[in-house]
C-alpha cells in the first residue's frame, strides 16, 4: 500500500496568549493527501483551517503530533534555507495585493518559482503566463499595474513553476469576485493534476470546493467533524455544522429564498 | 469575461524623484544644497582670502572689501564661511549616511530574527536613548579627545539608535507580508529574504528620515564645536565660528555669517525631505488593500 | 410606532444619467437607477464596473478631482448640486451607508454607544438620555445580543457578524430613507451571513427604507434584491426583476456572470445565449 503523499496525524497547534493561558487553534488533527488527487478542507474563519496549512508548509510550529511529506518529517523553518525535500510544497496566498513584492517585476518573481524547480524543465515564464491565461508579454511589469485576479494567476504561476508535488491553496479565491472565483479554483486544480501535484485547497466557500475536490474535510473550532467524497459531504451532510454550512449558501434562484438562520 | 489589464495613475512604488521635487519648497531647497555643492567645491577659486590668514584689520565690519567683515585675529570672515563648508557640508552628511547604515543594519537584523538579537540590539539602542543626544556626544568626545574625527565617532554613536529603531518596526511589519513568505517557501535563506524582499520595501521611509536627519547632525557638529569638542581652531568649522564670535558680540558678523549658512543648509534639507515625505505617504498607504470599485 | 407614521412620508431615490469621471478617466457613463421605499435594489458588477461609485457619488464622497453629470434626484433636488454643506445636513440622517467591513467603517476608540449618539444628537439635537435610549432600541433591533452592555463596549469586543448589525445600527438610528449597503456581507463567514441577510430583509419592510445592495456575489442578491441592475465598465448593461435577470438574462454579460458560480439555477427559455456557444438555429 501506497503511504499518502502527506500525512497528518493528530496534530496540534496551540499558542500561549499574551496574559496567559493558550490557545489551541488545531486540536488533534488528522488528515491524508493522496498522490494527485484534490482534498478541500473547508470551514469558517477562526476554525483553524489557515493554521494547519501553514503547519504544512512549516510557517507554524507543531504542539503535538506529526507531518510527514513523502516519510519526511516536517519542522518549523528556521533561518536556514528550506530543506531540498520540503521543497515541493508551494502555496498560494489568500491575500493577492501583498503575495508579490511591490519592488520587482512580476517575470521575475516567476522566475524565483523556475529557479526552485529541481527539473531543468522546458517551461519559461512566457509559457507559465499562458497557462494561467495572462497575455505573455506582461513580464515586465510591476503588480501594481494587474487586478487582485490577475495578481492571483501571476502567484500561481510562480507557484506552479517551482513543479510542487503538494500545492496548498489558503483561501487563495475568498478576495476574487464571485465571477472568477470558480474559474481560479478549476484553474489550480488543472495545473496542479498536470503537474502531477495534489492540490489542497481550503476556503470557506463549499459550493466552489466541491466542483473541484475529490474529498471534502469540514473543520470547526480545531477539529475536522466530518471528512467525504465531495459528493457525500453535499449531498448526504451528517453533522450538523455541516448541515448548517450547507443551509448558510445563498442560492441564485432568482427567488428570494433567505438563506438559512446562524445558530448563535 | 477577461480581465482587464487596469491602467491605474498611481506612481510606482520607487523613489520617484520628479513629483518630489515639483513642489516650490523642494525645488527652492535642492537649489540651495546644489549652491552649496558648488561653494564647497570652487571654494578655493571663490574665496577672497585665506581663511587661516590673519592679514587683515581685526573687527571690521562688513564692508565692500569683506563683504563679511573680518573676525578677532583678523581673519576674512567671507573666506571662512566658504571653507567652513567643506567641513561641516560632507562631514554631516557623511554621518547621516553611515548612522543610515548602521542602524539601519542593525534594526533590519533586530526585526527579522526577533528574539535575542532583537533585545540585545534594542537595549543597547535604548541606553543611548537614555542619555540627552548632546551631552553623550560630549562625553564620548571628550573621553576619546576632543577633534574632528572623534567628535563624529560620537556622533555616530549617537545617531544609529533613531535609525534601528524605525527599521525595526517596518521590517516587523514587512516580514509577515505574504510576498516575505513565499520568498522563504521557494528556498530563500534568511539573509536573502531580508536583502532581496524586505529592505528595498522599507528603505523610502529610512531614506526620508535621513534627509530630515541631515539638519540635525549640522547643528549636532556645530554644537559641539562650539563646545569646544569638534573642530579645533583655527579650522574653519561653521559652530567653531559661532562660538568664537558669540564672545564678540557686538561685531555681530562674526557669528552672524557662519549662523546664516547653518540655517540655510538645515532648511534646505528639511525642504526636500518633506517633500520626499509627502510624495511617498500614499504609496505606503496603497501598500496593501486595492480598493475594489 | 415613529417608523409607521413616516412610512407614508418616504421617498426613494432616482438617479438619471449619472456620469462621474476622476481625473478625466470615465468611470459612470451615464446610468440610471431607482429606488424605492420598502424595496431593496440590487447593483450588481465586478470590480472596476463603477458599483461603488455609484454608492458614493450618492452620497457626495467622491474622490477630489471627480467631475459629475446628470441627476441624482432626491426631496426634490438633484444632490449633485448641493454644496457640501447640504450633503453634511443629509449624509447619515437622511441617507446612510454601510461598508463592507466594520473593524474600518466604525472608530475604533470610541464606545458604541458614543457611536450611536453622537451623530443622531448632531441631527436631532436630542438630549443625552434620549439619545442613548434610542440607541439602546436600535440595537436592540439590530438584535445585537444584551444590548445595554454593548453601549459601553468598543469594536473591537465584537465579533465580525456582531460588528457588523452595529454598523447597520449607526447607519439606521436617524431613520434614513435611503441605505447604501455595499458589500454588506462580504466580509463575513457564511453562517453569520445568513443573519444579517436575513436583518437587512426585515429592516428594510419594517422601516419602509429605501436600500440598494451594491454587491458581486450574486447570491446575496438573490436573496435580497427585487430587481437588479448588472453595471459593466461604468453602465448598466441589464436590469429586471430579479427572477428574470439570473434566470432569463438578456445580456450575455449577465449570463456570463451567472454561468461563473458553481450553485446556479438552470436558465430559462428566453434567455440570451452564452456568448461562446454557438447559436443553434430554431433553438
Amino acid at each position: 500500500m501506497n503511504a499518502p503523499l502527506l500525512s497528518i496525524d493528530n496534530v496540534s497547534v496551540r499558542y500561549k496568549l499574551p496574559g496567559g493561558g493558550s490557545l489551541t487553534a488545531v486540536n488533534e488533527v488528522s488528515l491524508d493527501v493522496a498522490d494527485s488527487s484534490v482534498v478541500g478542507l473547508v470551514g469558517e474563519s477562526g476554525c483553524g483551517k489557515s493554521t494547519l496549512a501553514r503547519a504544512v508548509c512549516g510557517l507554524e510550529a507543531t504542539s503535538g503530533g506529526s507531518i510527514k511529506f513523502k516519510g519526511h518529517e516536517v519542522r518549523k523553518l528556521g533561518m536556514r534555507r528550506r530543506p531540498e525535500e520540503l521543497m515541493r510544497i508551494q502555496m498560494v496566498f489568500q491575500n493577492p495585493y501583498a503575495s508579490l513584492n511591490p519592488r520587482r517585476t512580476v517575470g521575475s518573481q516567476i522566475a524565483d518559482g523556475l529557479r526552485a524547480n529541481p527539473q531543468q524543465t522546458s517551461w519559461s515564464v512566457a509559457g507559465l503566463l499562458e497557462e494561467v491565461e495572462l497575455p505573455s508579454d506582461v513580464q515586465q511589469r510591476f503588480p501594481h499595474q494587474f487586478s487582485g485576479g490577475q495578481r492571483q494567476r501571476i502567484a500561481i504561476a510562480r507557484a506552479i513553476a517551482s513543479g510542487p508535488e503538494l500545492l496548498i491553496g489558503d483561501e487563495p479565491i475568498a478576495s476574487l469576485d464571485a465571477s472568477l472565483q470558480a474559474r481560479v479554483a478549476t484553474l489550480m486544480r488543472r495545473l496542479a493534476l498536470e503537474a502531477g501535484a495534489s492540490l489542497l485547497f481550503i476556503s470557506h466557500d463549499l459550493a466552489v470546493v466541491r466542483i473541484i475536490a475529490d474529498e471534502v474535510a469540514v473543520m470547526n473550532k480545531g477539529v475536522i467533524v466530518e471528512h467525504g467524497t465531495s459528493q457525500q459531504v453535499w449531498e448526504q451532510p451528517q453533522e450538523a455544522y455541516t448541515k448548517r454550512l450547507l443551509a448558510a449558501i445563498p442560492a441564485v434562484d432568482g427567488l428570494g429564498t433567505l438563506p438559512g438562520e446562524a445558530a448563535s | 469575461m477577461t480581465d482587464i489589464l487596469t491602467q491605474q495613475t498611481k506612481r510606482k512604488r520607487r523613489i520617484s524623484l520628479p513629483p518630489a521635487f515639483r513642489t516650490p519648497l523642494a525645488i527652492t531647497g535642492a537649489a540651495l544644497v546644489l549652491f552649496w555643492l558648488l561653494v564647497m567645491a570652487f571654494a578655493p577659486l571663490i574665496a577672497p582670502a585665506d581663511p587661516l590668514a590673519q592679514a587683515f584689520e581685526r573687527l571690521q565690519p562688513p564692508s565692500a572689501e569683506h563683504l563679511f567683515g573680518t573676525d578677532q585675529v583678523g581673519r576674512d570672515v567671507l573666506s571662512r564661511v566658504i571653507y567652513g563648508s567643506r567641513i561641516s557640508l560632507p562631514l554631516s552628511i557623511g554621518l547621516v549616511l553611515a548612522s543610515m547604515i548602521v542602524g539601519g543594519t542593525l534594526g533590519a537584523i533586530a526585526g527579522y530574527f526577533g528574539k535575542a538579537v532583537d533585545e540585545i540590539i534594542m537595549r543597547l539602542a535604548d541606553l543611548v536613548f537614555a542619555f540627552p543626544t548632546i551631552i553623550l556626544a560630549m562625553v564620548i568626545t571628550a573621553a576619546l579627545g576632543p577633534n574632528l574625527t572623534n567628535a563624529v565617532i560620537a556622533m555616530l554613536i549617537v545617531s544609529w539608535p533613531a535609525y534601528a529603531r524605525v527599521t525595526r518596526s517596518l521590517v516587523v511589519s514587512a516580514r509577515q507580508q505574504e510576498y516575505v513568505v513565499a520568498g522563504r517557501l521557494l528556498g530563500a535563506g534568511a539573509f536573502t529574504s531580508l536583502r532581496r524582499d524586505v529592505l528595498p520595501n522599507v528603505l523610502s521611509p529610512v531614506f526620508v528620515l535621513a534627509m530630515l536627519d541631515v539638519g540635525t547632525a549640522i547643528l549636532l557638529l556645530s554644537g559641539l564645536s562650539f563646545l569646544g569638542l569638534g573642530a579645533v581652531p583655527p579650522t574653519p568649522d561653521w559652530g567653531a565660528m559661532v562660538a568664537g564670535g558669540v564672545e564678540q558680540f557686538s561685531s555681530w558678523w562674526i557669528a552672524a555669517f557662519p549662523g546664516l549658512a547653518i540655517f540655510t543648509v538645515v532648511m534646505a534639507f528639511n525642504f526636500i525631505g518633506d517633500s520626499l515625505r509627502d510624495s511617498l505617504d500614499p504609496h505606503t498607504q496603497d501598500a496593501v488593500q486595492g480598493r475594489a470599485m | 410606532m415613529v417608523d409607521t407614521q413616516n412610512r407614508a412620508d418616504r421617498q426613494g431615490l432616482s438617479v438619471r444619467g449619472l456620469t462621474v469621471s476622476i481625473h478625466g478617466k470615465p468611470i459612470i457613463r451615464g446610468i440610471d437607477l431607482d429606488l424605492v421605499p420598502g424595496k431593496i435594489t440590487g447593483l450588481a458588477g465586478e470590480s472596476g464596473s463603477g458599483k461603488s461609485m455609484t454608492g458614493l457619488a450618492m452620497l457626495g464622497l467622491l474622490p477630489d478631482g471627480s467631475k459629475t453629470g446628470g441627476e441624482i434626484l432626491f426631496d426634490g433636488r438633484n444632490l449633485l448640486e448641493c454644496d457640501e454643506r447640504e450633503y453634511g445636513k443629509l449624509r447619515g440622517a437622511r441617507i446612510a451607508m454601510v461598508f463592507q467591513d466594520p473593524t474600518a467603517s466604525l472608530h475604533p476608540m470610541l464606545t458604541i454607544g458614543r457611536q450611536l449618539t453622537d451623530h443622531l444628537r448632531v441631527h436631532t439635537g436630542m438630549s443625552k438620555r434620549d439619545a442613548m435610549a434610542k440607541a439602546l432600541e436600535t440595537l436592540e433591533r439590530v438584535k445585537v445580543p444584551d444590548p445595554a452592555t454593548a453601549l459601553k463596549k468598543y469594536p473591537h469586543q465584537f465579533s465580525g457578524g456582531q460588528l457588523q448589525r452595529v454598523a447597520i445600527a449607526v447607519a439606521i438610528i436617524c431613520e434614513p430613507e435611503i441605505l447604501i449597503a455595499d458589500e454588506p456581507t462580504t466580509a463575513l463567514d457564511v453562517t453569520v451571513q445568513a443573519g444579517v441577510l436575513r436583518l437587512l430583509q426585515q429592516l428594510c419592510d419594517e422601516l419602509g427604507i429605501a436600500v440598494v445592495l451594491i454587491t458581486h456575489d450574486l447570491g446575496v442578491m438573490s436573496s435580497l434584491a427585487e430587481r437588479i441592475s448588472v453595471m459593466r465598465g461604468g453602465e448598466i448593461v441589464e436590469e429586471g426583476p430579479r427572477y428574470e435577470v439570473l434566470r432569463r438574462p438578456q445580456h450575455t454579460y449577465t449570463r456570463s456572470l451567472v454561468e461563473a458560480l458553481p450553485n446556479h439555477e438552470p436558465f430559462l427559455e428566453g434567455a440570451v445565449e452564452s456568448a461562446e456557444s454557438r447559436p443553434e438555429v430554431g433553438s
